[in-house]
């Protein structure tokens, strides 16, 4: 089966009901997507299909065939940081950070489809994801700091 | 010269004496640092690092933490207990201001400089420069391993370097990249996926299962039973996974009711046999006049670490060798276990701890570290990784012990407590493996020749203690006493999570100092403040209250909205901690604002604190409003997300953190600190909006409506 994934082709051999995850992980060595419940619960595995932020644990390889994925190593572009990546940084929006790949995808589509978020937009959009370190308000602020202006709204 | 077995030296140096345990400086200008502590998320390499940049003057690009290992680290023993920046901050200062004296020294002999010359040697990133700023030599030029293989004199004295900037978390751009650095992220030269189907429930022993139907499912290269064990290797992931799902459907258990009736644990835990502990006492030299009495019950149930990650672990073994990753907050203790599970000399056995999702605590890692030896023993020579389920993390690592305390006091006709009698009923909050002879590694209990099922006990006091830990009062009260009665059954694993019994011994004093303060129509800020002598103490409770406008706040008051205040001094002897919370309990119970001031001491890494504060309030928040184990009687059910609700975005409260630093005194930890008083800090703000006592964690509507019913009767 072919995969279009971060903008390259990968062919797998896999049972097409696999998901997404298992194959993202250990065929591909995309290690940044990571497994948290294995139920879509918890937003960890988060990936963009055709731009939409989906639970890759509960992706069929059959429904990412043919379509665009994007995992959090995507989001960087030759070896340079996206500017919402170089943000969780300038905010030091991590703990563990092993939550943060797929807030990171959340945040990305977010931002595609809303340039402006208020901060409530922002908690709304993560408000799938799970934190179990307490680094939400971080990351809140760390999304807010790349739309402009709005360093100076963040409430937190 | 050497130093005397009698020399104190600060922190873990004191056991691991020799420099080159901790620090090598290297010709090609990096500087390798070795730790016993470890990476749980709270930044403790980078809080490290920092401290080497400062005492050896160079900087962060240069250093390379080595993850601790049981081969080649000093043995700190367990990561916990907010004692890392002490522990291992305090020898690595010690080891780094020594190693500069020893490498100016080298530079002064090698370039015949006179005493007064060599003096006032100065080092910038690594350079060796004289007194006018002239670099004679470097680190790296002058780099020999056998300069720091000696022991530490203990002579040097720290702060010999201005402070370099503070650094940025070294993990953090991994991280946002999706760079491979967790144990889940592993991978070894043909490595297999394993499974391991855990009993049901606690007390369950397996009957019987026809492995040979798993045995021909695709993928599969083992199946692993020995007595209740049960387990599956496979050659991929996702084959072990559905194999998995295959054990546990033909899987037959026996399971007798063992749990206790999850709706009256303070009933429970009062019923039990106990090891009652008197755990201090002051007597007061004049007698009580007249006074009032209050007396109060509170409670928590069991918490579950509930890690964003499912516990993970790789091992590979052979007839001499048993190699183990793991993220383990103990590498040593699981090593013991080890050895005696696998009847091997601790020299056959390697751990070596790898990056975990937030640790707060004894969870599943250990456990699944042995999980993971158990599989890879039945395919010698291959490495196996087992990752648990999300169920298993959320039902099968220890939990956070229940607890009730029962307070009495005696209030003097002035308004002062004179005595004080604080009661904590749980089970232990301490099960690590390795510290007693018998293996307490949840499988060890499971195999066929099982290992005895040991009960959580309470680390001593000097140690920070667990059940009992902050029972004695911070206050100056002239009479009190602190009693612990541990349970010595226990139908449910405990452990030791964030804070131990600080957070429910925290949240029972503060929630009763405060009926008392109300009792009495006192503020509650200034009723605290009148039984405290500890400048260090008021400080942080007016640091807090000031950011709060904590008077106007208290004297405006809206429909629904409440504030309160809370504070501790963690463990007695660690940080100093005030609370503030703004609450909203319209319809729903809604944390606003948490306003917290702390003081840590010398502030190693302000950020990390600040991160850790923030952290650990957050974490206190969801605790006290959502998070309680679920069970039948035989059964934990609470295994889902769903079901085990834990704080979301949209529920998260703006928190502000003042770090009060104190350069001249030593650093403590912070990760704990905020636990108990946020707890407390909540429930004074609930009766300040309600006129309620919520005196039962968590503070669902249901438990408010309840407590509100009860006072109605009363």
């Amino acid at each position: 089966m072919n995969l279009n994934i971060n903008g390259s082709t990968h062919t797998v051999q896999a049972d097409a009901n696999t998901p997404l995850i298992y194959v993202l992980r250990n065929d591909c060595d995309l290690k940044g997507t990571r497994f948290g419940c294995g139920a879509a619960q918890c937003g960890s595995c988060h990936v963009l299909i055709d731009g939409v932020s989906v639970p890759s644990c509960d992706t069929p390889l059959w429904a990412a065939e043919g379509k665009a994925v994007t995992t959090v190593e995507g989001l960087s572009q030759s070896g340079e940081l996206s500017a919402l990546q170089q943000a969780f940084v300038d905010e030091q929006a991590a703990q563990c950070g092993y939550c943060i790949s797929g807030m990171l995808i959340s945040a990305t589509e977010l931002l595609q489809k809303n340039q402006q978020p208020t901060e409530a937009d922002v908690r709304t959009a993560l408000d799938k994801h799970l934190c179990r370190c307490g680094s939400h308000n971080r990351i809140v602020r760390a999304v807010l700091r790349i739309v402009s202006g709005a360093a100076s709204k963040a409430a937190v | 010269m050497t130093t005397t077995a009698s020399t104190v030296l600060p922190g873990s140096l004191n056991a691991n004496r020799r420099l080159s345990q901790w620090l090598a400086i290297n010709a090609d200008g990096t500087v390798t640092v070795r730790t016993g502590k470890v990476e749980l998320g709270q930044g403790i390499a980078t809080a490290l690092a920092q401290i080497v940049c400062d005492e050896l003057g160079v900087v962060a690009p240069r250093i390379r933490m080595v993850a601790a290992s049981t081969a080649t680290s000093p043995n700190e023993g367990v990561t916990a207990g907010s004692m890392s920046v002490h522990d291992s901050g305090g020898a690595l200062r010690q080891v780094c201001a020594e190693a500069r004296a020893i490498y100016l020294q080298a530079a002064a002999t090698r370039f015949n400089l006179s005493d007064s010359e060599a003096a006032l040697l100065t080092v910038r990133d690594g350079s060796i420069q004289t007194s006018n700023g002239e670099p004679i030599s470097s680190y790296w030029a002058l780099a020999d391993d056998a300069l720091l293989d000696g022991e530490t004199t203990g002579l040097a004295v720290p702060g010999g370097v201005t402070s370099t900037a503070a650094l940025q978390r070294l993990d953090i751009p991994d991280k946002v990249t999706g760079r491979p650095r967790f144990v889940h992220d592993m991978m070894l030269p043909g490595m297999l996926f394993g499974c391991v189907l855990h009993p049901p429930s606690p007390g369950a022993t397996l009957l019987g299962v026809d492995l040979a139907i798993v045995d021909a499912l695709p993928g599969v290269v083992a199946t692993v039973r020995d007595g209740s064990f049960l387990g599956v290797v496979a050659s991929d992931e996702y084959a072990a996974v559905k194999a998995l799902a295959k054990l546990a459907v033909l899987a037959k258990w026996q399971e007798p009711e063992t749990l206790p009736d999850m709706n009256d644990l303070p009933a429970f835990l009062r019923a039990q046999l106990h090891d009652t502990m008197l755990v201090g006492e002051k007597k007061s030299e004049t007698p009580l006049g007249e006074s009032k009495q209050f007396q109060a019950s509170y409670s928590r149930p069991f918490i579950a670490h509930a890690s964003a990650a499912p516990s993970c672990a790789v091992a590979r073994y052979s007839a001499d060798l048993l190699e183990v990753w793991t993220h383990s907050q103990g590498i040593f203790n699981l090593r013991a276990d080890l050895t005696v599970m696998f009847g091997m000399p601790e020299n056959q056995v390697s751990v070596q701890h790898a990056e975990g999702a937030g640790s707060y605590g004894h969870n599943g890692a250990d456990d699944a570290a042995c999980d993971a030896a158990l599989l890879a023993r039945a395919v010698p020579g291959r490495a196996v990784r087992v990752q648990w389920t999300r169920e298993d993390e959320l039902s099968q690592a220890p939990f956070g012990a229940a607890m009730a305390v029962d307070i009495k006091a005696e209030v003097s006709s002035d308004g002062r407590i004179t005595d004080w009698q604080h009661d904590v009923w749980s089970n232990g909050h301490s099960m690590r493996p390795g510290r007693s002879k018998t293996p307490v590694l949840l499988a060890a209990a499971h195999l066929a020749k099982p290992y005895e099922k040991q009960v959580a006990i309470n680390m001593p006091l000097a140690g920070g203690g667990g059940s009992e830990r902050n029972s004695v009062p911070t206050y100056d009260f002239a009479a009190w006493r602190a009693t612990s009665h541990r349970c010595l059954s226990m139908p449910i694993r405990t452990s030791s999570l964030r804070s131990l019994g600080a957070h429910c011994n925290v949240f029972a004093s503060e929630s009763f100092v405060d009926e008392i303060a109300t009792g009495l129509g006192a503020d509650p800020l200034e009723f605290r403040l009148r039984h405290l002598t500890d400048p260090r103490a008021k400080d942080v409770l007016n640091a807090a209250a000031s950011m709060a406008d904590w008077h106007n706040l208290r004297s405006t008051k809206i429909e629904g909205r409440g504030v309160g205040i809370a504070f501790a001094r963690y463990k007695n002897t660690g940080a100093w901690c005030a609370v503030v919370a703004l609450i909203d309990a319209g319809h729903e119970l809604r944390v606003k604002n948490l306003w917290i001031a702390v003081d840590v001491g010398r502030a190693v890494h302000l950020d990390g604190i600040v991160n850790q504060i923030e952290g650990g309030a957050i974490q206190a928040v969801s605790w006290t409003l959502k998070e309680a184990a679920q069970f039948d009687r035989t059964r934990i059910t609470s295994n889902t997300w769903e079901t085990y609700p834990i704080l979301r975005f949209s529920e998260v409260p703006a928190v502000q953190v003042k770090v009060i630093d104190r350069p001249e005194q030593k650093s403590v930890g912070a990760g704990e600190a905020t636990n108990g008083p946020v707890s407390a800090a909540i429930a004074n703000a609930v009766f300040n909006a309600l006129d309620v006592r919520v005196r039962h964690m968590p503070f669902t509507m249901e438990a408010i409506t309840k407590a509100a019913l009860a006072e109605e009767h009363s």
